[in-house]
């Protein structure tokens, strides 16, 4: 009886380990991928008549500076590796989202969409 | 002798308000004495500088936090009312941000300001009808920028006449003075 349980436990231990988060880019306790993140990251909208991404101003790489793509004020880096303060104010992250969503794409973000870019952001 | 006693009264007079007006100096020390000067010599010049640390946060992360001072109070509440479309940017607040904003620009718009070039940019609009939206849509912005070649203009370093502190050296402070100003590039400007 004692044998089985911990052959259980046991069990349970090695099917939840975090092995199996690595085996792809999803996170499996959020379900928010940063590499659909790092996709919409560089995707390129056409809303005007100019096609933008959010690589446009914070670059491909967000771990580098970035610049305002009109008035060309400089952006420090959104990676949170290079940059502490980035995403540390819940009410600052939503501002931008909903500003820089609907400038890029044309419309607010999905709570998914935001999920799977600050994936990608907290992971480079 | 009448003489002398009216002498006496005056240079009694005197004393007293020397020794007054030395008493009125006396309660200001050094400091409080040159921010009084600096404040006097910007009010002269210049606009109000920023000071409102949510406009700096708000409207300085994608460019030069503009002083209020260089609008009338309904070109800001025309700014305010289309910031989904913020001269081709999305520049949305949330109501409490928008609304602290709003108290800030129509507390320190141009015609609310006693400073030299917020007086100026009033006088410029006097003939017009509806104010611009753009600080350098006023007719005082166009004539004191009217001898910038499009060559300087249109240098990588300066871009637009937008760029404030591009040239004016001192521009956070509200200050604009002409010899104050330093092209990134250029050096030196004198027309």
């Amino acid at each position: 009886m004692m044998k089985s349980q911990i052959t259980l436990l046991a069990t349970i231990i090695i099917v939840s380990s975090p092995v199996v988060a690595f085996s792809n880019t999803e996170n499996d306790q959020t379900g928010f991928s940063a590499q659909r993140g790092k996709e919409i990251w560089n995707e390129q909208f056409s809303t005007s008549s100019q096609s933008r991404s959010c690589a446009t101003c914070h670059t491909d790489d967000p771990r580098k500076p970035g610049k305002h793509a009109s008035t060309g004020k400089p952006i420090k880096p959104m990676a949170p590796s290079i940059n502490a303060n980035r995403l540390t104010d819940q009410r600052k992250i939503e501002k931008w989202f909903k500003r820089n969503c609907k400038w890029t794409i044309g419309r607010e973000c999905t709570d998914q969409e935001k999920g799977n870019v600050l994936e990608f952001l907290k992971n480079i | 002798m009448k003489t002398l006693l009216f002498s006496t009264a005056a240079f009694t007079l005197l004393c007293t308000l020397f020794v007054g007006i030395q008493g009125a100096w006396s309660d200001d020390d050094d400091h409080e004495w040159s921010e009084k000067m600096t404040s006097m010599k910007n009010k002269s010049t210049g606009v109000a500088p920023v000071t409102d640390p949510a406009y700096l946060e708000e409207c300085g992360s994608c460019h030069f936090a503009y002083p209020p001072g260089l609008l009338p109070s309904i070109s800001w509440q025309g700014i305010m009312n289309g910031l989904a479309d913020h001269f081709g940017d999305n520049a949305e607040l949330d109501d409490q941000t928008a609304e602290r904003l709003n108290k800030y620009l129509e507390a320190n718009a141009a015609d609310k300001s006693e400073y030299r070039r917020s007086r100026a940019i009033m006088n410029s609009l006097r003939h017009t009808s509806t104010a611009p939206l753009r600080i350098t849509g006023t007719p005082y912005f166009k004539h004191e920028h009217r001898e910038i070649p499009k060559r300087i203009i249109e240098l990588p370093e300066v871009g637009s006449l937008s760029q404030c502190n591009a040239c004016h050296r001192y521009a956070e402070n509200g200050s604009f003075s002409e010899n104050e100003i330093w092209i990134k590039g250029v050096g030196q400007w004198d027309d």
